[in-house]
C-alpha cells in the first residue's frame, strides 16, 4: 500500500527564487519571468529545451495560460496545480513524476503568488465557491491558536513556558531570515518584542503569524542519469509524499489538536521512500510550514524530530536553531518570507538546494550539511482538516 | 365556573413562552452621552446577530419544549420589523422548528396590532396554531422610543383539548377597529413617529372601555371577577388611563415589564401574558387588553393543567440572565451610527441553491449519525468517517443537545459585524463535534469545560440576504 516513490530517479539541476515581499511594482507575470529565467540560467538550458511545465498558484488565474502567456511558450504543455498551501510543492511533485515516467526529458516546476493587490492585509481567498453560509469563518490564526493551549494542557506546559517556546520559534526564524537577502523581513526580533506583540487570535501575537508576501520560485527537473550533464551538484529527489486528510478532526471528539495526523502520515511515507529511519540524525535541515508558531511546534513531533510532548523542551534547548542538531527553517521560514501560497513550497526546495550544494552564505550555513539530506514540508488547511506534503532531497545518489 | 360549557369549544393556550435577548441597555447611559434622554431601569436589546426571525425561532423552540406533545397545524409569525419583505419570514421559523412541510407558515407583518391580532385569530379559529410574534424597537437617540422600547419575542401554542392540555381557556374576546393616526413608521425607517399624545388617549380610552365591556358580557363574568389585568400597547399613557377605568377592582396589574425589558411592540401582549401565566394558579381570570389601532380584549381562565405546565425557561429567568452593553454598541447594533468595519472583505452572499440542499443542517442543525458505528457527523455526511459506510445514516437533530467547550479562542481578525468573535470547539453530549462561534457571552467569562447550548442566529447579511445559522452560547443558570 505504501508509495513506491521515485528515489534518485529525478534531479533538480537549477533553481531560481525571487526576493519575497511587497512587490507593489511587480505583477505575477514579472515574478514568473524572474524566477523562471533564474532557474533556466542556473541549469544552463534554453527555454525551448523545456518540454513541460507545472505551475502552482492558489490565487492566480487557474490555468496553464497564467504561465504560457507571460513566458510566451509555444505549443508547450503547462499544467496548473493547486492544493492549498502545498500548491508549490505539488508543482515539483507532479513535474518530477512526469520526468520519472519518461514522458519528458526536462520539466519546470514553478510557483507564484501575487497577493498584495487585494487591498487587504492577510490572505484573501479567491474563487470562493458559493456556500450555504454555514462554513466556519474562523481565521487560520485562530484555528492554529487552539493548538497551543491543547498542547500545554496535554503535556503540562505552563502558559508562561508556552509563550516562551512559541516566541523562541519565531525568534529563531527571524534570526535566520535576518541573514537571507531574499527574505521579506530581514531583522532579528527580540524575545521581548515577540512576547509583547498585539494579539491577533487566541494567544497568538503578530510575530506568531507568518506574513503575506508576493514571490515566485522555479526548478528545472531532469532524469537523474542526465543530471551531471547540467551541473556537478544536482539535487536528487529522494521522496515526495502527500496526504489529503479526511477532514474529520473538527468533527471527531477524539481529535485533540496536539498533532497533525496528516503530517505524521506524509512523513512516514516520505521516510519509507527515502529509506530514512532516524530523521533527526539523518537530515541536515528541514524547511517546515511555520505559518503559525504552534504549527511549527507540533510539526517537530509529527516529523519525528522530537518525541511526543518533548518538542517544547527541544525548542528551548536550541535543537532546531541554525547551528542546532537539526536546522529547521534555516532560510527564515514563512515567518521571514511571508507566504505567497503557490511559491512557498518551491522556495523551501530552493533553500534545501542551496544548503545541500553548499551555496548558502557563510552567515546562514547549517551545522550538519555533511549529512546531505534536506526535508521540505507544507501543510495546507487547518488543524483537523489539512493536506500535507513532505519532500526529501539529497546531494548524492544512493 | 370550571364546568360551564365554553363558547370557544374549550380552546385556549396550550403552551406559552417568551424570549428575552441576553443584552441590556442601562437607560441611564443615554443621558450620560447626550445630557438628556434615557431614564431608569434597563431595556432588552437584540444582539447584533439577532433579528425578529431568530428571536421568533428561539421563542418557538421554548414554547414547543414546554409542551413537547402538542401538535402544530399551522404557524403564524407576526412582527412590525420583518427581516424580509416579499419573502415569508415564517418559513425560516418553520425550517428551524422542523415543522412538517404541510404545515402552513404565514406572516402577519407590518403593524404592531398583528401580534395580538394573530393570537385572536388562532384562538377563535380551528386546529392548533403556533403563534409567534417578535419585535425590535428603536428610535432616534434620546427618544422615548429608544429607551422605552425593548426587543423580544413570544410564542403561544393555541388549540383545543384535542390538540393538547389547555392551560388557559378563552372566556371572551372582543375587538374594536378604528382608523386614526396615532403612531406610524415608513418602511425602512429607523424611527417611529407619534401624534400628540392627548389625541391618542382620547381615542383609545373610550373604545377600550367599550371593548372590555363586550368581552365581560360575552364571558358572563363581571369586572370584579378578574384576577389579573394586563393593559398593553405602545400608547402607555392611554393604557394607564384605561386600566383605571375598567372597574377590575380585585385584579392585580400584570407586570408590564417596561422597567426590565421595555415595550416589545408586536410581541408585547404575548410576552406579558407568558410572564403572567408562568406564575398563574388554577381558576384565575386574566384579562388582556391591547390598544393598537383599536382594541383587542381577550379573557382567559387558568385551568388545572397549569399545575403540570412546566415552562422550559421562564421570562423571569431570562430577565435575570442578562448583561449590559455600552450605549455605543447599542447605537451601532441599532444602525443609528456606523462604525468602522473590519478591514476584511465582506462575506459573499449565500447561495440559494446550496442553502436549499442543506436546509435541515443550516436551519435546524440536523447532523447525521452512522447507523452502524454511531459516529455523529456535523455537518451531515454521506460517507461515515468511522468505517466508511455509504448512505447508511439517520438524521441527528442536534439543536437541543448541549455541548462542552473543549478549546476556546478569540479571533480578532476574522470578519464579524461586531468583532472580535469568540470560537470554541464544542463536543456535544452523546457525540459530535463542531468548532462554532459563541454568542451572548464574554470570552473572559468562559473556560474549557463550560456547557453551551445552540441558538439560532444571523451570521451576516450580504446582498440583502440574511445568513442564518446556529451559534453556541453559555447554558443559562438553572
Amino acid at each position: 500500500m505504501a508509495s513506491k516513490g521515485i528515489k534518485d530517479k529525478v534531479a533538480i539541476v537549477g533553481m531560481g527564487c525571487t526576493p519575497f515581499g511587497e512587490h507593489w511594482d511587480k505583477g505575477a507575470d514579472d515574478l514568473l519571468i524572474e524566477s523562471s529565467s533564474a532557474a533556466i540560467a542556473a541549469a544552463g538550458v534554453k527555454s525551448e529545451d523545456i518540454d513541460a511545465y507545472w505551475l502552482g498558484t492558489a490565487m492566480g488565474a487557474p490555468s496553464g495560460l497564467t504561465l504560457a502567456r507571460p513566458l510566451q511558450l509555444h505549443n508547450k504543455p503547462v499544467t496548473h496545480v493547486i492544493n492549498h498551501c502545498a500548491t508549490g510543492s505539488e508543482s515539483i511533485r507532479n513535474a518530477a513524476y512526469a520526468v520519472a515516467s519518461g514522458a519528458y526529458d526536462i520539466a519546470m516546476a514553478i510557483g507564484v503568488e501575487k497577493v498584495k493587490d487585494s487591498g487587504y492585509q492577510g490572505l484573501v481567498g479567491s474563487g470562493r465557491q458559493p456556500t450555504d453560509g454555514t462554513t466556519r469563518t474562523l481565521t487560520a490564526a485562530a484555528m492554529f491558536a487552539m493548538c497551543a493551549p491543547a498542547y500545554s494542557k496535554k503535556y503540562g506546559v505552563t502558559e508562561t513556558e508556552m509563550r516562551e517556546v512559541l516566541a523562541r520559534i519565531a525568534w529563531k526564524n527571524h534570526y535566520n531570515g535576518a541573514r537571507n537577502s531574499r527574505a521579506q523581513f530581514r531583522k532579528e526580533v527580540s524575545m521581548e518584542t515577540i512576547c509583547n506583540a498585539p494579539l491577533l487570535a487566541g494567544g497568538l501575537g503578530v510575530y506568531d503569524c507568518s506574513g503575506v508576501a508576493d514571490g515566485s520560485a522555479a526548478a528545472i527537473l531532469v532524469r537523474a542519469e542526465d543530471a551531471y550533464k547540467y551541473t556537478d551538484k544536482p539535487i536528487f529527489i529522494k521522496a515526495l509524499a502527500l496526504v489529503a486528510g479526511n477532514c474529520s478532526g473538527n468533527a471527531d471528539p477524539d481529535y485533540d489538536y496536539t498533532s497533525f495526523p496528516e503530517i505524521h502520515a506524509a512523513a512516514n511515507d516520505a521516510y519509507a521512500q527515502a529509506g530514512i529511519t532516524d530523521p533527526r540524525a539523518q537530515l541536515a535541515m528541514a524547511e517546515v510550514h511555520d505559518c503559525f508558531t504552534p504549527a511549527e511546534l507540533l510539526i517537530y513531533e509529527d516529523l519525528g524530530f522530537a518525541e511526543r510532548g518533548t518538542a517544547w523542551k527541544e525548542v528551548l534547548a536550541g535543537t532546531y536553531d541554525l547551528l542546532g542538531e537539526i536546522s529547521v527553517n534555516p532560510d527564515g521560514g514563512l515567518k521571514s518570507f511571508g507566504h505567497p501560497v503557490g511559491a512557498s513550497g518551491v522556495r523551501m526546495a530552493f533553500e534545501a538546494y542551496l544548503q545541500l550544494r553548499g551555496e548558502a552564505p557563510p552567515e546562514r550555513t547549517i551545522a550538519h550539511a555533511e549529512r546531505g539530506l534536506g526535508l521540505t514540508h507544507n501543510l495546507g488547511g487547518y488543524p483537523g482538516e489539512m493536506v500535507s506534503f513532505v519532500g526529501i532531497y539529497g546531494n548524492q545518489p544512493g | 365556573m370550571s364546568g360551564t360549557p365554553s363558547k370557544f369549544n374549550g380552546r385556549g393556550i396550550i403552551s406559552v413562552a417568551g424570549y428575552v435577548p441576553y443584552r441590556r441597555l442601562d437607560r441611564s447611559a443615554v443621558a450620560k452621552t447626550f445630557g438628556s434622554g434615557g431614564g431608569r431601569g434597563k431595556r432588552a436589546v437584540a444582539s447584533y446577530d439577532e433579528d425578529t426571525t431568530t428571536m421568533g425561532v428561539e421563542a418557538g423552540r421554548l414554547a414547543l419544549k414546554s409542551a413537547p406533545t402538542a401538535i402544530t397545524d399551522q404557524l403564524i409569525f407576526a412582527t412590525a420589523s420583518p427581516a424580509y419583505l416579499d419573502k415569508t419570514n415564517a418559513t425560516t421559523l418553520h425550517a428551524a422548528l422542523r415543522l412538517d412541510s404541510d404545515v402552513p407558515a404565514l406572516d402577519f407583518g407590518g403593524a404592531i396590532r398583528s401580534g395580538v391580532g394573530s393570537l385572536r385569530l388562532a384562538l377563535t379559529g380551528n386546529g392548533a396554531t403556533l403563534v409567534v410574534s417578535a419585535d425590535t424597537r428603536t428610535g432616534l437617540p434620546t427618544s422615548s422610543d429608544e429607551s422605552n422600547g425593548g426587543d423580544g419575542a413570544a410564542a403561544i401554542i393555541v388549540g383545543g383539548p384535542e390538540q393538547g392540555a389547555v392551560i388557559a381557556e378563552l372566556l371572551g374576546a372582543s375587538s374594536i377597529t378604528e382608523e386614526f393616526i396615532d403612531r406610524w413608521r415608513s418602511p425602512g425607517s429607523n424611527r417611529s413617529k407619534q401624534w400628540e399624545e392627548r389625541f391618542g388617549e382620547t381615542k383609545y380610552v373610550p373604545i377600550g372601555e367599550r371593548a372590555f365591556a363586550g368581552a365581560i358580557k360575552q364571558a358572563e363574568i363581571t369586572a370584579q371577577d378578574i384576577n389579573v389585568l394586563a393593559v398593553t400597547g405602545m400608547h402607555s399613557r392611554a393604557c394607564k388611563a384605561l386600566a383605571g377605568k375598567l372597574g377590575a377592582t380585585n385584579a392585580v396589574a400584570a407586570d408590564d415589564l417596561t422597567s426590565v425589558v421595555g415595550n416589545t411592540g408586536t410581541c408585547h401582549p404575548a410576552l406579558v401574558l407568558a410572564n403572567v401565566l408562568e406564575t398563574a394558579t388554577p381558576d384565575q381570570v386574566i384579562a388582556l387588553v391591547v390598544l393598537a389601532d383599536g382594541v383587542e380584549v381577550l379573557l382567559f381562565r387558568v385551568t388545572d393543567a397549569i399545575l403540570t405546565f412546566c415552562p422550559y425557561r421562564s421570562v423571569a429567568k431570562q430577565i435575570s440572565n442578562g448583561a449590559d452593553i455600552t450605549y455605543g454598541k447599542f447605537l451601532a447594533w441599532k444602525n443609528q451610527v456606523t462604525i468602522e468595519p473590519p478591514r476584511r472583505p465582506e462575506p459573499d452572499r449565500i447561495s440559494a441553491s446550496v442553502s436549499g440542499r442543506t436546509e435541515d443542517w443550516k436551519y435546524a442543525f440536523v447532523g447525521s449519525k452512522d447507523r452502524g458505528s454511531g459516529a455523529l457527523h456535523l455537518p451531515p455526511a454521506r460517507v461515515s468517517r468511522d468505517g466508511g459506510a455509504l448512505d447508511d445514516m439517520e438524521p441527528a437533530p442536534m439543536s437541543d443537545v448541549e455541548g462542552t467547550i473543549q478549546i476556546i479562542t478569540i479571533d480578532r481578525i476574522a470578519y464579524s459585524p461586531s468583532p472580535p468573535i469568540t470560537f470554541a470547539v464544542v463536543d456535544f453530549d452523546g457525540g459530535g463535534r463542531l468548532p462554532v462561534e459563541l454568542t451572548d457571552c464574554s470570552a473572559d467569562d468562559l473556560a474549557v469545560g463550560d456547557k453551551v447550548e445552540m441558538t439560532f442566529r444571523k451570521l451576516f447579511t450580504s446582498d440583502d440576504i440574511h445568513n442564518y445559522f446556529w451559534k453556541a452560547r453559555p447554558v443559562p443558570p438553572a
